[in-house]
């Protein structure tokens, strides 16, 4: 295709990412960078049904002249990623100088909510995917290679967990791991333990949740692997049952790498996409044990009566930030690939 | 004839014309938390509409909306129904007009002790009170021979009792979801201890001391004896909870009652549940507990049509006696002409033993927030009382930081 007619094609497309997505971008970058005025408090008195007393208020005279000033509110730099809230720099560097293990300095870091949230999100991403992309091959192969006349409802029940909203199938699931549901009852009797709680023990929920990912995303890996499977051309497969391939042979030798642009896609988007995990945490009421990047931004925005811009902007641009860093290698390598393929 | 007619018709219909506040214009949109109280207060405000447009939102989400909603201008909503934490970010955002003229000119019905003023101007009218106090199964503690707690230690004491006793597995419940509600217990059962949450009226928190090791003690005491999925349940699941007759003895809203004792669910249960009042903990004489107020704003990006047909349908039903006779088991209502009956037990015994308004101060709400989160891995025994409570110092000076407090 020409150059031009590209241009004209991608125009209202980009135009689109420009205004939607690049723009929003760029503004949160900018507030990212700014933090609220000083708060002018005077005292005043307060009464209300149960009586009166003196104590504080926000002037507002003096605090809405100093917003007309500077609506953005107070230069801060990069003072809102280096806090106890984000990359909590003093307190690592504090950490490292007085704990006297390397096992007790990751410990007291873990503790800190940015650094939780990135390890939370960070395992759920470096356990879902691979098994994402395991599980979705494994189906497909097996879809693949049975009858047709059952095979079209077959792929409907598989796609299913993809067609239910997350948040109702993460709904499905903790009712069924409640202390009384019937996952969480029988672990109890199994377990000769009536206290346990998948709900309350961390190790319990993190499990769940990545159980539930790996059922929530299996489907689109099937069904892309699947639609790829339908081109894997049929001659050498026949060939090499000929020379006596096994099974795992002709997959490892024929099937693989012919798909295997496919599956970098798939992994590309899987990996964003477990970046990003939210739903289930909230389906599953689960923000005491599991919190990831996506839930501090949601925390920062409404889960406070103070909604905390600046903090929330600044979470967002190390998610970009920390996903690009995720997919450089994978990029990197279809880079490569299309640079020796020209 | 038709003359008698027109009069008949005239008289029948006069009571409900009554009602009606006379609005000619204007439009009122309510926004509102949804429980019981606070639809029948709407229903009210809307008999005398007139011809004023009238909408409302009741939503358990209302804190995630309000303040977007109220800084858009127009704002979406004139009215918002709020509580002494909830107004506080209104008044950080200046959204919320002072109604002192609307006040002197339509406000006839409304007691001065339902106003809540700020330097003078009245910035919301209360209707009605709220608190967190003990519901108890009677049935149960005669049981098991045990008096009606009326301190958490007591709580612990009888809870364990009945545990032992093989009656209930998880006898006691509170609304421990991890966030708002677990902090808010935090907050309760720290008053409860005498503490203070900022130091000599700033704004540097003051928490990590031995009362906050006191209030998770107690805490943490209180949730080995609940559903082990404690952090997950809010208001309403232990409400389920109750109902399900899985509980003896629950820490719970006053407005809740209602909808817990109505004619769903087990008859046996809902006659053995008693009301009684909030208990004291640490040999301190106030109750653990926070003493809240309903009442309406108005908002500030509104025109003056809108805020003066929205105060006058709203003045209407906080003065209305008519509402609060009939209602009367649904709220402890603020309104002249209310009579206590045995759901308004819990409030009025906690302003009887002098408990403390929860704290209206502009940087609580960050604290508040702070505490939500920090304190969960206290409660999962991952981490030492201390610890937690210099969690949430750091967390709350972050973030006060950020928002110019500190």
């Amino acid at each position: 295709m020409p150059n031009r007619s590209f241009f004209w094609f991608f125009f209202p497309a980009g135009l689109a990412m420009i205004l939607f997505i690049g723009l929003p971008i760029i503004s949160t970058g900018i507030q990212s960078f700014y933090a609220q005025h000083d708060q002018i408090l005077i005292e005043v008195k307060k009464c209300d049904p149960f009586g009166c007393k003196t104590s504080v208020v926000v002037d507002q005279e003096a605090t809405s002249k100093i917003k007309e000033e500077k609506p953005l509110g107070k230069f801060n730099g990069f003072g809102t990623y280096i806090d106890r809230n984000h990359l909590a720099s003093d307190q690592v560097s504090e950490f490292w100088s007085e704990s006297k293990s390397v096992g007790e300095f990751i410990g007291k870091v873990g503790n800190l909510p940015f650094y939780k949230a990135l390890v939370f999100t960070l395992t759920y991403c470096v356990i879902v995917t691979p098994c994402v992309l395991l599980l979705g091959f494994i189906i497909a192969l097996s879809l693949n290679a049975i009858s047709r006349k059952i095979r079209g409802p077959l792929i409907f029940g598989t796609i299913l967990p993809m067609i239910v909203t997350p948040l109702v199938g993460s709904l499905v699931l903790f009712w069924m791991i409640d202390a009384e549901g019937i996952i969480g009852a029988n672990l109890q009797i199994l377990m000769d333990d009536p206290y346990l709680s998948v709900k309350s023990s961390k190790a319990l929920t993190w499990i769940t949740i990545i159980i539930y990912g790996v059922w929530h995303h299996s489907p689109f890996a099937f069904v892309v692997f699947y639609a790829a499977l339908q081109t894997v051309p049929q001659e050498p497969l026949e060939a090499s049952i000929i020379d006596g391939a096994s099974r795992f042979q002709r997959v490892k030798h024929i099937v693989l790498p012919h798909i295997y642009p496919v599956v970098t896609f798939v992994a590309l988007i899987s990996l964003m996409d477990n970046f990003r995990v939210f739903e289930p945490i909230i389906g599953f009421s689960a923000e005491g044990s599991a919190q990831s990047l996506s839930w501090l931004i949601y925390d920062n925005l409404v889960n406070e009566e103070v909604i905390l811009f600046g903090s929330a902007a600044a979470t967002s641009i190390m998610t970009i930030v920390g996903i690009s860093i995720i997919l450089t290698p994978v990029l990197l390598r279809t880079w490569k690939e299309f640079r020796t393929n020209r | 004839m038709k003359k008698i007619l027109v009069t008949l018709l005239f008289l029948l219909f006069g009571t409900v014309a009554n009602a009606d506040c006379n609005i000619k214009s204007g439009s009122i949109n309510i926004l509102a938390n949804d429980f019981p109280a606070l639809r029948t207060l709407v229903e009210t405000a809307k008999e005398c509409k007139g011809s004023a447009d009238f909408k409302v939102t009741h939503s358990a989400e209302h804190n995630k909306i309000a303040v977007p909603a109220l800084t858009a201008n127009p704002s979406e909503f004139s009215v918002r129904v709020a509580a002494n934490s909830s107004i506080v970010p209104l008044m950080n955002a200046d959204l919320i007009r002072p109604m002192n003229d609307l006040v002197k000119k339509y406000g006839k019905g409304i007691q001065e002790s339902q106003l809540i003023t700020i330097d003078g101007k009245v910035m919301a009218v209360a209707f009605m009170a709220n608190t967190q106090h003990l519901y108890v199964r009677t049935d149960v503690l005669e049981e098991n021979g045990i008096a009606i707690p009326k301190t958490y230690e007591e709580v612990v004491a009888a809870a364990e009792k009945i545990r032992a006793a093989g009656k209930m597995k998880y006898p006691y419940a509170a609304a421990y979801k991890a966030g708002w509600n677990l902090a808010e217990e935090f907050v309760n059962m720290y008053i409860g201890h005498g503490g203070e949450f900022f130091k000599d009226g700033g704004a540097q928190p003051n928490i990590n001391n031995a009362k906050g090791v006191a209030t998770l003690n107690m805490l943490k005491k209180l949730a080995d004896l609940s559903n082990p999925d404690y952090l997950t349940h809010d208001s309403e699941a232990i409400k389920v909870e109750w109902e399900s007759g899985n509980v003896a003895i629950m820490t719970l809203w006053a407005s809740r009652s209602g909808t817990l004792l109505d004619d769903e669910g087990d008859a046996n249960i809902t006659a053995a549940t008693k009301l009684v009042a909030p208990a004291t903990v640490g040999g301190g004489n106030i109750p653990a507990a926070t003493l809240w107020w309903d009442g309406f704003t108005l908002a500030k990006n509104r025109s003056d049509a809108d805020a003066e047909a929205s105060f006058r349908a709203m003045a209407h039903a906080a003065s209305s006696k008519e509402m609060v006779a009939k209602a009367a088991d649904q709220a402890v209502w603020l309104v002249e002409g209310f009579v206590p009956g045995p759901k308004s037990v819990g409030v009025i015994e906690a302003v009887k033993m002098g408990a403390k308004p929860y704290p209206m101060l502009p940087q609580m709400g960050l604290m508040h927030g702070a505490l939500g989160s920090e304190i969960v891995e206290f409660l999962q025994g991952n981490e030492s009382a201390e610890q937690a409570l210099k969690d949430v110092e750091a967390a709350y000076i972050t973030k006060a930081k950020e928002q110019g407090f500190l």
